[in-house]
Order: C-alpha cells, then structure tokens, then sequence
C-alpha cells in the first residue's frame, strides 16, 4: 500500500472525503511552493496535487494558464521540481500527485523520471492528455516502480471507457464534474452525484471529483457523496491576489481550513 | 494506414484529455462509414467539382523551366481552387461528414487564415454556426482572411495566449472543444491532432495526388521524378504525396520554414531541428525545448509558423520516403517574386517556399526529369507582408 492508498482507506473508516488541493509548482517560485505545500498539509490537505507546468495548457482555463507561464518564467522545471519535492519529503508523508501534461515527462525520459520521482517521494502521476489507450509506455515504468497512475473520466465517458479506466488506473479515479477546462464555476452538470454512483458501480478505485470546485459549500456537497474533492483555480485565485509572498502562503493555508471544515461537517454517503 | 488507436509507426495517437475521447471515438466511427459510403463519395465529389473548382490544372511551367535550364516543371494549380488554397478540399469533406453526424456549430483554429476562410465558406454554404480561432499576430499579418472570414458569416476568435499564432489558436479552439463537445464539430485543418484526423484530412487531400498522378502520366506518358511541397502541419504536402506513395521511382520532397536560418533558432522546421514529442494530441517531431516545454516558431509564412509536423510525415521521414529540407524567409520571398515575374502567378508565401526549393533543384537535374510542385495557394493574403519585406512601394 502505498500512501494514497493508505490515505484513502482510513479516511474510509471515518466516513470522511479527501480533500486534495492543486498547486502549480514553481509559482510563484519553487522556495515558496515548498513552503506553500507545508502550510497545505497543516490546514487540512489530505492529498495535493503538484502541476508540472507546460508552455500549451490545453486542457486549464486561464487561472492555471496563468499559473504555468508565472512558473516557467521563473524557471521550474521537471528536474527542479523533483528536487523540491525531495527536500519536502524529509518531513511530510502527505499523498503526492505529479500533475501535469505528458510531453515534459516523455521528453525528460520515462524511465529515468519515474526512477526519479519515485526516489524524490512522489506517489501518483497523472497526465491530463494522456488517455489509457495511450499510457503503456508510461506504465510501464510507473507499475515498476510502484508509482499510481490516475485517470481521468468525464461526464462524456461511457461504461466501456469507465471500465477500462478501472482495469488500468491506480490511486484513486478523478471524475471530471463538467465538460470544458479547470476553472471555477457557478454550477454543475446536473446529477453529479448520479454519474459519481455510475463510476462506482464499475471500480473499487476511490471517485475524487474536481473542476470548478470553488468554495467551502461546493466542496461540502462534493463531499457529500465523493471520496474526494478536488480544488485547484480557486487556491492560485486566492494566493493570486496577495502581493507578498508570506501573504500567499498564509491565504492559501486559511482558504483550505475553510474547505476542510464545510467537508468536515457532512457524513458522506455512498450511492452505487 | 495507421493502426486501429491511429499511429503511424511509433507516431500519431490520440493524446487528449478524457473528455475528447468519446468524440474522437464517435469521430472515427463517423468517418468510417462515410469512407466506404458511395453515396458520400459521390457527394463530396460533386461539390469538389461544382463549388471548390476541380479538377485544378497540371500546368507546365514554360518559361521557369526555361529560367532554370533543367527538369521540366509543372504546377499544381491548387491556388486556382476556389477561396485560394488546397483547404477547401478538407472542408469540403468535413463538412458532409459533420452534417451526417449532425453537429450545427463549427470551430476551427487557423494559421495563414485559409483554413479559417474555406471552414467559414463550407459552413456558410450549408447554413451552420461558425467560430475561427487565430492568433493575434496573425490575425494582423492576414488582415484580409480575417475581413473574409467576418463576410462569410464567421466569429473571428483573436487568440493572446503564447506565441499568438496558429500553436495558440489551436490550443485555444481545443478548450473550446472539450466545452461544448456535444454539439460542436472541429475542423481540423491540417494533417495534424489526434487520430483520426491526420488520416482523415490526408483522405480528402489525396484528389491533389490522385489528379496530378493522372495529370501528369497523360501529359507525358509516365510519372514524375520529383513531388515537392511545402510542409507546415502538411496537409497539402500529404494530399499531393500520399497517391504516390507506392511509386518507388517517386522521389518526395517537403519544404519546411527556416525562417531566418536553421540555425538562427527562430524558424519553424520541425522535422529538420525537431525532436520526438506529443502536442495537441499526437506524437511527432516537435521544436521544444531539453525539458520538452514547446518552442516559440518563426516563418514570413503564417501557415507554417507551428511547432509540430503531422505524424505520418515524422513516419515517412524516419522510411526514408520523404525527404526534408528547408527554405528561408528570404529565399521564399525571392521564389514568390521570381515565379511573379516568369510565370505571371503570385504564389501564397507558404507554396512559395516549395518553389524556392525547385529553383534549387531543377538545374541539378537533367533536362528529361520532371518536378510537381504544389502551388497549394495564391498569395493575395500576403501582399501586405511581401510588399513590405521586398521594399516594393506604391
């Protein structure tokens, strides 16, 4: 059992949702993600999500498009950012998730980045346009190194796609709540927790659900039927719009608390 | 053909996040049966005759011949399609295919604005609702397709993100895409993305080789030594070399955009200065950099200023089918002039880049040898750009 395993099964035996927070490592520099990580993890993460940034984020609305050009300016990169997560896993043993798009991590060598990401501390990967049809390549050296590789459906994915998700994912499955790019929303295709059921009934994976989760109620209704909520935009947005960096860090750690405690309040309750 | 996930080789593929794939799933299925569909050949037949203008003209080249004192060479005339360039022929097909699976809104990104003009076009034509996205750059060094693409009816998306050119406004139009996937169709317009495009625009292209393949064997009783075409995304390029693919004694030449020198690191020759990635949903050669971030692209052309090549072009490269190389701004901007002057044809600055490469070839060969270039669109759009890098006033 690895640590997202572990993770999701004894917040399982307390009936409670994970909530997992995205950061776009590097942004605004690599120091303060470290520190920003820390602060995640003692407000209440129970997983974080660390976006890899790439120069054409196709798949991210404008907030973590944003988020990406400010980190690549500053120079994040694959190397660097595994040497932070190095640093951070001496004292923390909190979920991480590699989360990013595929040519960086093709172009670095999946071998040597899964030998690598693997030793630094990282637990899961997962690429957003890297569908199971196309993941051999990466598993491969994920399975071999006991790293998860996550996968992502989508209100448009039928039976036969949610299937072989479950066949070939680990970790947890990220069911995203609506058709379109990350970012916050005001609402959501209706009958999420319906289509959350429909996932379960063909995987034992853990559901998390994210895009467009924005504030502590969205996130308590997540968590009212989810095994995970996912919340990504509206972190950068709140640490967006401190100047200093201390203010950020701090922002982003009282934003979290809030989250945490509106899930915290609800008894989740599973539907198949 | 590719394989059944749609790769070529070690190429192609279909890399894009979950939400698309039950598209592109029903896209493939969609063109599947249209492709062995009589009744849809005979259509898409019909308008490429009747509306887009074919078949377009194998013409012998007289006096650049001439010039050049060596292979016989002949143009193929897709400039005179009509809205100006070999797109028309992919929207064309596109377009039926889109009305059979019934999807009432298009969107296509577009580089030089020829795909953006021919995918307003088709969509006027048949009454649907149409969205172009282009980057800012070029959005004004091709103020006149966007002017064109306004009357035909069609919302002209500018693109800010990135490098402000066709790699943005195609990131751009697939955001759009995973948003309203249900109903809305994507045009792609070049042999790139994800499978099953590079098949499917490479299908609808081929009319160029299979008419110039005839073209030419009636004209002079066999086939030519020499294919050469630009290469951008490629679809021109595939459209002329795919007929021709099993004719060993072919040989096949793309250009790409060197810009202002291979080795100037601003240009746009992704086979050539490339290495293996994955962008906008395939794998193939790619300017990017050691930590596989995309590399900013430079061309005088619009419509091959991309970072990417289609996939079975990376495949044909690594056979030794195609071989690649390159001409810069300047040389194609003297080609464009040259072949003004001699043969009284102004040639789009992309096509004009595959003629600089025949000005380079021809004399090197015998007189008895022949080239076919695809002259793959007219240059109208880009008197502003050409007017201004020539020092040619009013």
């Amino acid at each position: 059992m690895n640590r997202i395993d572990e993770k999701f099964s004894a917040l399982k035996s307390r009936g409670r949702t994970a909530l997992i927070t995205f950061i776009t490592a590097g942004d605004p520099d690599l120091e303060t993600t470290a520190k920003i990580l820390r602060v995640l993890e003692r407000s209440g993460a129970d997983l974080v999500e660390l976006g890899v940034p790439f120069s054409d984020p196709m798949a991210d609305g404008p907030t973590i498009q944003r988020a990406s050009e400010r980190a690549l300016q500053k120079g994040a990169s694959l190397p660097r950012i595994l040497r932070m997560v190095r640093e951070f896993r001496r004292d923390s043993e909190i979920p991480l998730i590699l989360f990013g798009y595929y040519n960086p991590f093709f172009r670095y060598g999946l071998k040597r980045f899964t030998r690598e990401a693997s030793a630094a501390g990282v637990d899961g990967i997962l690429c957003v346009d890297l569908p199971p049809e196309e993941s051999g390549e990466l598993k491969r050296w994920t399975d071999a190194r006991g790293l998860d590789t996550i996968f992502l459906l989508a209100p448009t994915s039928d039976a036969g796609r949610i299937r072989l998700v479950a066949r070939q994912g680990g970790g947890f499955v990220y069911y995203v709540s609506v058709t379109g790019v990350t970012g916050a929303r005001r609402r959501f295709e209706d009958h999420l927790h319906a289509q959350v059921a429909r996932v379960r009934r063909y995987t034992s994976l853990p559901v998390g659900v994210g895009f467009g989760i924005s504030t502590p109620e969205q996130a308590a209704w997540i968590a009212s039927f989810a095994d995970a909520a996912v919340v990504g935009s509206a972190l950068i947005e709140v640490m967006e719009k401190a100047d200093q960096n201390q203010e950020k860090v701090k922002r982003a750690g009282l934003f979290v608390g809030r989250l945490k405690r509106a899930m915290e309040r609800v008894r989740k309750k599973v539907i198949r | 053909m590719p394989d059944k996930q749609g790769h070529f080789g070690v190429y192609g593929g279909r890399y894009v996040s979950e939400t698309l794939m039950p598209a592109l799933i029903e896209l493939e299925k969609a063109y599947g049966r249209v492709r062995r569909d009589p009744s849809f050949r005979r259509e898409f037949r019909h308008y490429l005759h009747e509306y887009a203008g074919r078949e377009t003209p194998l013409y012998f080249a007289e006096r650049l011949t001439q010039k050049l004192r060596g292979a016989k060479i002949y143009l193929k005339r897709e400039d005179l399609c009509h809205t100006g360039a070999h797109k028309i022929n992919n929207t064309l097909g596109q377009v039926l295919l889109a009305l059979r699976m019934e999807k009432r809104r298009i969107i296509a990104e577009t580089g030089a604005g020829q795909h953006g003009v021919a995918t307003a076009t088709v969509a006027a034509k048949f009454g649907l609702e149409c969205e172009i996205f282009m980057g800012k750059e070029d959005v004004e060094r091709q103020s006149l397709n966007v002017l064109r693409m306004k009357l035909l009816g069609a919302k002209v998306r500018i693109v800010e993100s990135g490098s402000q050119t066709l790699k943005d406004a195609m990131n751009e139009a697939l955001r759009d895409w995973v948003t309203y996937v249900r109903n809305t169709y994507y045009m792609i317009g070049s042999v790139a993305g994800p499978h099953p495009y590079p098949m499917m625009v490479r299908d609808f292209q081929s009319v160029i080789g299979q008419e110039a393949r005839k073209q030419h064997l009636a004209l002079t009783g066999r086939l030519p030594d020499y294919l050469v075409a630009c290469v951008g995304g490629g679809s021109n390029s595939m459209g002329l070399f795919y007929p021709f693919l099993k004719d060993s004694s072919v040989k096949m030449v793309g250009v790409e955009a060197a810009g202002l020198g291979l080795k100037s690191g601003r240009h746009a020759a992704s086979v050539l200065g490339g290495k293996v990635g994955v962008l906008h949903g395939s794998k193939s050669y790619l300017l990017q950099d050691n930590m596989g971030q995309i590399r900013h692209t430079h061309s005088i052309a619009a419509g091959l200023d991309y970072p990417g090549v289609g996939p079975e072009l990376s495949f044909l490269r690594d056979q030794g089918r195609v071989h690649f190389v390159s001409a810069t701004d300047r040389e194609a901007a003297n080609a464009l002039q040259l072949l003004a002057e001699v043969e009284g044809i102004i040639p789009a600055l992309e096509s004009a880049h595959a003629v600089a490469e025949v000005i380079r070839l021809a004399p090197r060969l015998r007189k008895n040898r022949t080239i076919v270039v695809n002259l793959s669109g007219r240059g109208d759009k880009d008197m502003d750009t050409v007017g201004e890098y020539l020092g040619v006033t009013l």
